[in-house]
């Protein structure tokens, strides 16, 4: 199937500043793609050169298979979200729902047809008469996706659309964006810089650091068996806990700071382990503790920190063999601060980079 | 339950020392000093006034009696009549009625035109961030700090080589242009304070460059082009050396030919006729200040909307 949107070769500068760098993707029909990073990234940039906001300096943009790098924003079928909701303060929710259609022409009749349309499915029928100004935040943003809705575009661009509300509203309307898209099943794509978001919503993840895409792979991917150290330290949360050492091929093992263990288990890329210098990273809730820890192919003794206890789960950070480590255990789980715990990790779990280059290994 | 009570009173007793709002005191020395040094400076600016009034409306023989403080014994409006309609410069005698009109017809397109050109620069240099948009910008405000005395002498030569000079076109051209640099920043500061995301949205909405311009800048802009209007009403009103250098005495506006009344070295100093018509030229910028400084206020409440 043809993508739905393509991008080749597209390269952004300001002056001297290269902001995006010989820069490829391909998004699929009805596809969910995050651009994810952290700020400075380039991942705003991108969206606003999809947007046709910004020129780009270099490269093609495609949408719907129509080669649109040179086309106005309004010429390119998208809608687009806004972090701070760019909703016309002066106009009633209708008013700006409508804007964009009475500036294509359409009839009054077909305007009138589509709003109620974009109103119904975002349940803000009865917001449509009032001004921005007498809106929530989260009602806000809806009627800012509703005017994304009517135009019927092939696209939707959100511009961290979640990041000026609350918690508990940005859980609500992020289920909310996830049914819409179901429901509509355009393709969307969303920036964000907050990994839960990327994780629920995403069909496919592209992370971005420096203008580059690091990794562009589906959320399960990413989390499991990110390609590089930062795209392991960037997902998750607590971060990855991190062992500098150096592979034993010929034993089959990781040494790191007078501690050896096995590497029995890992899937390296090459096929069979490499020797040399590299980074062994294991996720906080792939670590296990007491009981479990026995049975683990590694294991060691460790002494606790810190805890932070969330109710659903306990964090704990502790010292072993002269490693801080985080841990996540069991949320009810009795533990303080100071106690010997013993805990251990499968090396199957585990992410191996290389330590100049810091690719998978 | 009825322990939890007794226990609350059983408190509420035992509270010693300062408890709830600290009183304020009216006559402290901060609430003197302040008041005092606001009451001498009122009555520095006001008392000036209060002579003006007061002298416009007594009859000469009182004011030959020197009480200058004094308010009137007997009230008489003839003076503010003279002024209006009698009082002579050069030629003409219909006092100062003439000038009022002259400045209208200058005022109201000058004000209207530098506005216009002034918003529609600010926006493009905000928004639309064209090719050579910064240099364009330090040129304009650089023309700010121009001493008006340089250009004189050059306007002159053009206005008559165009055929304005002596023209009430002239001198709108004038004003027009002297206005344009403070006007420019002022629209450019606050359209660059709109969150430039809204622009993009109505760009992707479809709409140009006129089409944001009207239907979103505008109407998101009351405050500043209140503003705007106070700076130009008042300082095109106030203007004595254009309208005195770029217009014939015909054309003069209503503060070149105030001087003259005053000024006018002919016959008897006829200080309740020259209060009278000083009260009167400033009556415009005060009541623009008056009317509009009301509408500023609702305009930047109304304009106070987080978008």
């Amino acid at each position: 199937m043809e993508p739905s949107i393509s991008i080749k070769n597209l390269a952004l500068s300001f002056g001297n500043l290269n902001v995006l760098k010989d820069l490829n993707l391909e998004v699929g029909q009805g596809e969910f793609l995050v651009l994810l990073g952290s700020s400075g990234c380039g991942k705003s940039t991108l969206l606003n050169c999809i947007a046709g906001l910004l020129d780009v300096t270099d490269g093609q943009i495609f949408i719907g298979g129509n080669n649109v790098t040179w086309e106005e924003p309004s010429k390119r079928g998208i809608g687009m979200v806004f972090q701070s909701y760019a909703l016309y303060p002066q106009m009633t929710v209708a008013g700006n729902l409508s804007f964009g259609l009475k500036n294509a022409g359409l009839p009054k009749a077909e305007i009138e047809e589509r709003v109620n349309r974009a109103a119904k499915i975002l349940q803000i029928e009865p917001l449509l008469n009032r001004k921005p100004a007498a809106l929530s935040g989260g009602q806000r943003q809806r009627a800012a996706i509703g005017r994304a809705l009517v135009r019927d575009a092939q696209v939707f661009l959100f511009d961290e659309p979640l990041s000026n509300l609350d918690a508990k509203l940005r859980a609500d309307l992020r289920v909310e964006i996830k049914q819409l898209h179901q429901q509509l099943s355009n393709t969307m794509i969303y920036v964000t810089h907050d990994q839960i978001e990327a994780m629920t919503l995403a069909d496919r993840i592209a992370i971005m650091r420096g203008g580059l895409i690091l990794q562009l792979a589906s959320p399960n991917e990413i989390y499991n068996r990110p390609a590089n150290k930062y795209v392991a330290e960037f997902i998750g949360s607590p971060t990855m806990n991190f062992f500098d050492g150096e592979i034993d091929a010929g034993a089959g093992t990781f040494n790191s700071q007078g501690q050896s263990f096995t590497l029995a288990g890992y899937a390296f890329e090459a096929g069979s382990a490499p020797t040399g210098p590299a980074w062994f990273g294991i996720r906080p809730e792939h670590m296990v503790s007491g009981a479990e820890a026995d049975s683990a192919p590694v294991r060691m003794q460790a002494k606790v920190e810190l805890v932070e206890p969330l109710g659903s789960d306990t964090l704990a950070r502790v010292a072993a063999n002269g490693h801080t480590l985080w841990v996540r255990l069991d949320g009810q789980i009795s533990i303080a601060a100071g106690d010997e715990l013993a805990i251990g990790f499968d090396p199957a779990r585990a992410n191996i980079f290389d330590k100049t280059t810091e690719d998978r290994l | 339950m009825d322990n939890v009570n007794q226990n609350a009173s059983a408190v509420s007793t035992e509270m010693v020392g300062p408890r709830g709002q600290k009183p304020t005191k009216v006559f402290s020395r901060r609430n003197i000093m302040i008041y005092g040094t606001l009451i001498v400076i009122s009555l520095y600016y006001l008392l000036p006034l209060y002579v003006m009034v007061v002298t416009s409306l007594k009859g000469m023989p009182e004011i030959r009696l020197g009480n200058i403080f004094s308010p009137p014994v007997e009230i008489t409006f003839q003076p503010w009549v003279k002024a209006w309609a009698e009082a002579c410069t050069g030629l003409n005698c219909d006092g100062l009625s003439r000038g009022f009109f002259n400045s209208v017809r200058i005022l109201v397109p000058s004000v209207i035109l530098s506005i216009i050109i002034a918003s529609i620069n600010g926006y493009a240099l905000a928004n639309w961030r064209f090719k050579g948009a910064e240099t364009f910008f330090t040129i304009l405000i650089v023309g700010a700090f121009i001493p008006y005395q340089v250009m004189i002498y050059p306007i002159v030569i053009l206005l008559r080589e165009v055929g304005l000079y002596g023209s009430l076109t002239g001198l709108v051209i004038v004003h027009t242009i002297f206005g344009m640099p403070i006007l420019t920043l002022l629209f450019r500061n606050y359209f660059a304070s709109i969150p430039q995301e809204l622009f993009k949205a109505a760009r992707v909405d479809g709409a140009g460059f006129w089409g944001i311009y009207f239907r979103i800048m505008i109407p998101m802009s009351l405050p500043i082009f209140v503003v705007a209007m106070i700076l130009q009403v008042t300082g095109i009103w106030n203007d004595f050396l254009f309208g005195v250098i770029y217009t014939k005495p015909d054309l003069y506006p209503m503060t070149v030919q105030l001087n003259n009344i005053v000024n006018s070295t002919q016959g008897v100093k006829e200080y309740n006729v020259n209060m009278a018509a000083t009260i009167l030229t400033g009556l415009v910028p005060l009541l623009v200040y008056f009317i509009s400084g009301k509408l500023f206020v609702r305009g930047i409440a109304a304009g106070a909307v987080k978008g």
